[in-house]
């Protein structure tokens, strides 16, 4: 020990070493997978406003907080069963989007785009310091608040063998439950979405707003309702990502709602903000890096929040217009 | 301008009285009064004046303070914090007086600041904002996992109470004195000039990007000194988020908003005025008797008015108490001329 070489500041201490064997690729590639689902779940809801409002709706992390912890209450409080529960909490936070949209953005819809930001970030506060006040700051446990069942193991291959007086599989791909049902509903939650952008009328209304609004309110089409419409879906799905990600992990608290905004915002911004699609590609993309990095070199876990911020940076330097977007021309 | 000469010495006596007819409960609210108006004047050069929207600052905030800790704090109190792993060589020995380490703070910050601000200033608007808020957390992440330079999450403890209204104080009047100057020199014009509008600017022949730099990378010294002078304030330094994370970047955002953004009188007055608001806002956190029902003060409950106060006056008051304008004696004496007059 005492020949042992100072640490470097910067070193990673290897827990595992690097492990490359496929099995655990492909097991580290469901869980990002899973995980950038859910990313682009909570990247469509900032995708949108943006496309519309050209306004980073910094408050839809909070949003996707104050989702979780409506499901929380509906089931310890109301006693209600655990999918009531979610649909209701669901339908909860795409009111508060709405009703966020309503109090604080439409007074300021012809403010300069900064103060427009700034009134976003102070909806965002409010949002924490509402949830401090309301559901206390103490971060509660959202475990036995979903079925134990979810948490299980899928556990595909491996070997029976006996350790320590017990029966346990060695080996094999595994993945939680979550995963799967994640990937699942997102898929669901994709293709309504799908849907109802390109096959209802409200849907064409909202393409219509993003591409110029003054022309569509021309048209007769109610612009305002359109933007309180495209914060509830936007919402809505949130609310889904955020009660599947608290299953995953059930830490509930209200500031838990920030690193997940700014990842799906980076996610967002790299697949290229104000299309869809480039949100749900970019935050498939940003989960199975993330997931994938930390599986190959698990000492760098620690670093894994800070490795977005570094995507986005890199993104934003080479291509800010992101993989899908359109740039933006600057008119004089 | 005699005035001016005349007013300095009498807010030092007033200072000095305070010291020492006030107790020491009063004279800490002082100096963080100090402390929080550095905060907003170097915010304000950078997002008032030269018209690029930084919500990095607690990240300077916040090396600035580790820097300055890490320098301050004797190498006997570093082998009793640094648990996890030892402090790395040349810090672990090495102590030097407060005003050295605050302005090594400032220096080190502003090279972070230069750092971020290189490849940051390339893009404009809401993704600047949103780059420098990354960066902002990268710093605070770090801090998080640097065990042998940080400590980590443990943070740092027992910092030597440094910090006294006079440091605050002078380093707030050093601040005011070269924001102000620069200001209205022909960098700060060239700076409103691409504020107000940046396309013109540049055809104007101002380099944008190099005033840009400059302005956010002095912020950024600013903001060190700041963080310097908070950390022996607070005696502690830990990289939560509640400490040295977004939230204390929305404060100071709090600050310049509510004195005026692109004010440099507003921003110390919008820092004084959040400093008494939180402290006099403390009775919303304990218990209390409203008509006759006792109730149980709510914790955070602080934090709740100043963000609906803060949405408050983004919507029905965007300009703030001071909008962009500057207190000047020519101005007193005009409101009181109208007063007169009436």
């Amino acid at each position: 020990m005492g020949l042992k070489a100072p640490p470097s500041p910067f070193s990673f201490q290897s827990a595992g070493g690097v492990s490359l064997d496929p099995k655990t690729l492909l097991q580290n590639f469901i869980n990002g997978l899973s995980l950038g689902s859910l990313y682009a779940l909570i990247a469509i809801g900032y995708t949108m406003v943006y496309g519309i409002l050209r306004l980073i709706n910094f408050a839809h992390g909070d949003i996707f907080m104050m989702a979780v912890y409506f499901a929380l209450f509906f089931v310890t409080l109301a006693q209600l069963p655990w999918y009531l529960a979610a649909i209701l909490a669901v339908a909860c936070a795409a009111l508060l989007g709405f009703t966020v949209d309503r109090i604080a953005y439409k007074p300021i819809r012809n403010a300069p785009r900064i103060s427009a930001l700034i009134t976003a970030i102070g909806v965002s506060f409010f949002l924490e310091s509402l949830a401090v006040v309301v559901f206390s700051g103490i971060p509660r446990s959202f475990r036995t608040i979903f079925p134990q069942s979810l948490n299980e193991m899928i556990i595909i291959g491996g070997e029976m063998e006996v350790k320590y007086g017990r029966e346990v599989i060695v080996g094999g791909i595994r993945f939680p439950v979550i995963s799967l049902i994640t990937l699942i509903v997102a898929a669901i939650a994709l293709v309504f979405l799908w849907w109802f952008i390109f096959k209802t009328k409200v849907g064409m209304a909202m393409r219509a707003v993003s591409l110029d609004i003054q022309t569509t309110s021309l048209m007769g089409v109610n612009v305002d309702r359109v933007i309180g419409m495209t914060f509830a879906l936007g919402s809505a799905l949130a609310g889904i990502g955020g009660i599947l990600w608290a299953i995953r992990y059930p830490q509930v608290w209200p500031y838990m709602g920030f690193i997940p905004g700014m990842k799906a915002f980076v996610a967002a911004v790299f697949g290229g903000i104000g299309s869809v699609p480039g949100a749900v590609l970019g935050g498939l993309i940003l989960g199975i890096t993330e997931v994938m990095m930390v599986g190959i070199m698990p000492g760098a876990a620690g670093y894994r929040d800070a490795f977005a911020f570094f995507i986005l940076i890199i993104v934003l330097s080479i291509k800010p217009s992101g993989l899908l977007g359109r740039p933006e021309i600057v008119k004089v | 301008m005699i005035l001016t000469l005349i007013a300095l010495p009498s807010i030092a006596l007033l200072l000095f009285l305070s010291q020492e007819l006030l107790n020491s409960y009063y004279s800490r609210i002082i100096t963080l009064i100090g402390i929080y108006g550095i905060m907003a004047v170097s915010l304000t050069l950078v997002n008032g004046i030269s018209g690029v929207f930084s919500l990095g600052h607690a990240g300077f905030i916040a090396v600035g303070a580790y820097t300055s800790a890490l320098l301050t704090l004797s190498p006997e109190q570093k082998e009793m914090t640094f648990l996890i792993e030892k402090l790395v060589w040349p810090l672990n020995s090495i102590q030097i007086p407060f005003f050295w380490a605050t302005i090594i703070a400032g220096l080190v910050a502003a090279v972070f600041a230069f750092l971020i601000g290189w490849p940051s200033l390339r893009l404009t608007g809401d993704y600047f904002a949103i780059a420098t808020l990354g960066f902002s957390e990268i710093i605070r992440i770090f801090a998080l996992n640097l065990n042998s330079i940080t400590n980590g999450a443990l943070g740092l403890k027992a910092l030597p109470d440094h910090t006294n209204v006079w440091w605050a104080w002078g380093w707030l009047l050093v601040t005011v004195a070269t924001v102000l100057s620069l200001a209205y020199s022909s960098f700060g014009r060239a700076l409103r000039a691409i504020r107000e509008d940046r396309v013109a600017a540049q055809a104007m022949g101002i380099n944008v990007f190099k005033h840009q730099l400059t302005a956010f990378v002095l912020g950024g010294f600013f903001a060190g000194i700041s963080g310097s002078l908070y950390g022996h304030w607070l005696s502690t330094i830990d990289p939560r988020t509640n400490t040295f994370g977004i939230l204390l970047t929305f404060n100071v955002l709090i600050m310049i908003v509510l004195g005026g953004l692109g004010s440099i009188t507003g921003a110390i007055i919008g820092g004084a005025l959040f400093a008494f608001l939180s402290e006099w806002l403390r009775f919303l956190e304990g218990p209390m008797n409203i008509l006759g029902f006792k109730i149980m003060g709510i914790s955070g409950m602080r934090m709740l008015v100043f963000s609906g106060l803060f949405v408050i006056i983004m919507i029905f008051w965007p300009r703030g108490l001071m909008g962009r304008s500057e207190f000047s004696w020519d101005g007193l004496v005009s409101v009181f001329k109208r007063r007169y007059k009436r």
